[in-house]
């Protein structure tokens, strides 16, 4: 079974007279349980993928496959859904709301489930598991701004989770972190994946690559390769 | 929505409108002003309504007071006749005994007329003293001006053909002059004259003065005489000494009240006695014509002037306020663009970033209405401050009697209950207008875009 796949995608903006074709045609397969690393140098599309991957914009033609769903097809409000359901963010710069503390901040993506239910006691002992996994217990009070980067990054993750999504996806996730806490969130994803989540991350740095599955380089809006990095054990 | 989403979104609209509090305040202060404004008018509006059916009820909504007011110096040398005894001249004004009989004699519409003479002067009793009104009527002067009799009975017919000595007590005399005796019976001196009291009237909340008429109308510290009584105890002539000289007038009759049959008779019968008497009197303004009916249309002159006032202030303030808070929410809009991708990101449809962003208007807004209303609710109180104001400054200069400043200085402004849930839901409603458009365009924003922002 696929949690994703990509046929034959483009992407182009259009800025007056001149034509952006951000990605030319990609075509990719993300089993479920896949945990891959998008590569490339910077203007090769790589953000443009992963913000099609995560239902934030349509393809301009081509086909994206979620869950079953075609989500070029799909009007706003689906979008909305199909992320709200479907996909966990994880970005580089965190992006918590600055006045909610953690635990607001975990329930966010539960207050915009299709059916707007209110948060009942079980969904309020997963907020709390989702915390305790990410070792935050004894921090759901406090605000962002109170927290270091990784602490930060921990919440975006349990959030990432609350709605217990079909992918998770990461952009540069330990971009702003130092190499101690990018091997914690790394060993938090890792984890992740082998209890069978699937994670598509977009990374710089081979380090950080080589803890996915497999990775794919991407070069003017085209995959250029795609391959195993050896992980270090393997070296 | 379920009420439980609601409420959190209002306390969340709370938490972020708490993060910035001064901008918050000063946002709201429009509305607030805007609200008060709303309120204040309606309570001035209502005491001034209420004030004028209370003084139209005291005065007879059918009566038309016809009261003798002193010319003004100038003219009142050229006009003096009559007089003219002892070497010097008497100025003589006001209605005559003739003008009462013209007048029951040539007007059809009216059913009852009753004709007195006043004076302000000292009663005894023993050795206690009061400054009392002194009144030469009829026995129709009760009926007409709704007074009721506590004990004993008023003046009769037989009394005024009889010229007798007797005479009613209002409340206040009663009890100042006799706080411990019976005054049924007794004899009190007036001047040098002695009246035997034949009755007590009921105790009666003053009502307003009208026109030139002496003082606002205390009926509590009156004494009725009959009027024939009055005429030749008293006479027309009176003097009075002011700083060591002597002054002296003629009056034949203070007041004379018609009571017209039919309430839509009244104001064009008022505008015959007007007529009529001018022929008399001629140049001489020494006379007023006083329509309690009128008074309801002068209560509504100053309702119209308020409402304009202070609708105008309502109005701008409300809509200033208006533009202030979408000012605002625009800038707060921008300001948390980042929060709207993320929760974009996170599923939130277009409809509930609008849903969130109007809420924080319409909870900005109704805070500033909630104030405001606090503040409505003090209207009695700064008004009565405006008052003192009004009375120093603006009544003072010239005559500072007309029925208009009287009318405001004696009025109390009332709370329309009513308006508080109207206002309050005029500043939700202004939450709601100014408020579409920032939460439409926070809602609107590309959410690849609003991640990005810095
Ligand atoms: N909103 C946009 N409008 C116009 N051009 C865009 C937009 N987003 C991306 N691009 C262009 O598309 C190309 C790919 O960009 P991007 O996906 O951000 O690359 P990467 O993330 O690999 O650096 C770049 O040339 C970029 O300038
Ligand atoms: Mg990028």
């Amino acid at each position: 079974m696929y949690a994703a796949r990509l046929i034959d995608l483009t992407k182009f903006y259009y800025l007056g007279d001149n034509v952006v074709r951000a990605l030319r045609g990609v075509s990719a397969d993300f089993p479920e349980g896949d945990f891959v690393a998008i590569m490339g140098s910077s203007g090769s599309g790589k953000s443009t993928l992963l913000n099609l991957l995560g239902a934030l914009d349509r393809p301009t033609t081509g086909q994206y496959i979620l869950s079953g769903y075609d989500v070029g097809k799909l009007d706003d409000d689906d979008l909305s859904e199909i992320r709200n359901r479907l996909i966990g963010f994880i970005f580089q710069s965190y992006n918590l709301i600055p006045q909610y503390t953690v635990l607001e901040n975990i329930q966010v993506p539960l207050h915009y489930r299709s059916d707007r239910r209110t948060i009942g006691s079980e969904e309020m002992n997963r907020c709390l598991d989702l915390a305790s996994r990410v070792g935050l217990s004894d921090r759901l009070d406090h605000r962002p701004f109170q927290l270091s980067g990784g602490q930060q990054q921990r919440v975006a993750i349990a959030r990432a989770l609350v709605n217990d999504p079909e992918i998770i996806l990461a952009d540069e996730p330990t971009g702003n972190l130092d190499s101690a806490t990018e091997k914690e969130i790394m060993d938090l994803l890792t984890a992740l994946n082998r209890e069978g989540r699937t994670i598509i991350m977009v990374t710089h740095e081979t380090s950080v690559a080589r803890r996915a599955r497999h990775q794919i380089v991407m070069k003017d809006g085209l995959i250029h390769s795609e391959g195993m990095l050896l992980t270090e054990g393997e070296k | 929505m379920p009420l439980a989403n609601t409420i959190r979104t209002i306390r969340l609209a709370f938490k972020s409108l708490l993060l910035h509090k001064l901008r918050s305040g000063l946002t709201m202060l429009g509305i607030v002003f805007g609200v008060f404004s709303v309120i204040a008018m309606l309570a001035i509006g209502e005491g001034a309504s209420a004030q004028a059916q209370q003084q139209v009820l005291a005065l007879g909504a059918t009566n038309i007071i016809v009261v003798t007011v002193k010319p003004p110096p100038d003219t009142q040398q050229n006009s003096s006749s009559g007089g003219g005894r002892r070497g010097f001249s008497v100025p003589q004004y006001g209605l005559l005994r003739s003008d009462y009989d013209l007048l029951t004699s040539t007007l059809p519409s009216i059913s009852g007329a009753v004709r007195m003479r006043e004076i302000l002067s000292e009663a005894r009793y023993l050795q206690r003293t009061i400054n009392a009104r002194l009144v030469g009527s009829t026995t129709e002067y009760s009926d007409m001006n709704h007074l009721q009799l506590l004990r004993g009975r008023f003046l009769s017919d037989q009394d005024e053909r009889d010229m007798a000595n007797v005479c009613v007590l209002g409340a206040e005399t009663a009890s100042t002059l006799f706080p411990l005796e019976d005054p049924l019976g007794q004899i009190i001196q007036v001047r040098t004259h002695r009246y035997t009291v034949i009755g007590i009237m009921r105790s009666r909340t003053a009502s307003a003065a009208i026109g030139g008429s002496m003082s606002g109308q205390d009926f509590n510290k009156d004494i009725y005489i009959p009027l024939s009584t009055f005429r030749v105890r008293v006479g027309d002539i009176t003097f009075t000494r002011l700083s060591g000289t002597f002054s002296a007038e003629q009056v034949e009759l203070s007041q004379i009240t018609l009571k017209v049959r039919d309430m839509k008779d009244v104001v064009a019968t008022s505008e015959v006695v007007k007529e009529s008497l001018k022929r008399t009197h001629g140049s001489k303004s020494d006379f007023d014509v006083i329509v309690p009916l009128e008074l309801l249309r002068q209560a509504d002159q100053i309702r119209q002037i308020f409402n304009i006032v202070l609708g105008s202030i309502a109005a701008i303030s409300l809509v200033v306020g208006g533009i202030g808070i979408m000012n605002i929410m625009l800038a707060t809009v921008t300001e948390r663009t980042r929060e709207i991708g993320i929760r974009r990101a996170l599923g939130a449809r277009q409809r509930d970033i609008i849903h969130q962003f109007l809420t924080e208007t319409i909870v900005l807004a109704g805070s500033g209405g909630l104030i405001g209303i606090l503040l409505g609710l003090s209207t009695p109180l700064a008004f009565g401050g405006l008052k003192g104001i009004v009375n120093n400054f603006v009544l003072n200069q010239g005559n500072g009697t007309s029925q208009m400043g009287k009318m405001f200085t004696e009025m109390e402004p009332k709370i329309a209950w009513w308006s508080l849930p109207i206002a309050f839901g005029i500043s939700v409603g202004i939450g709601i207008i100014f408020g579409i458009y920032p939460a439409r365009s926070a809602a609107r924003m590309d959410p690849i875009e609003a991640l990005r922002h810095e």
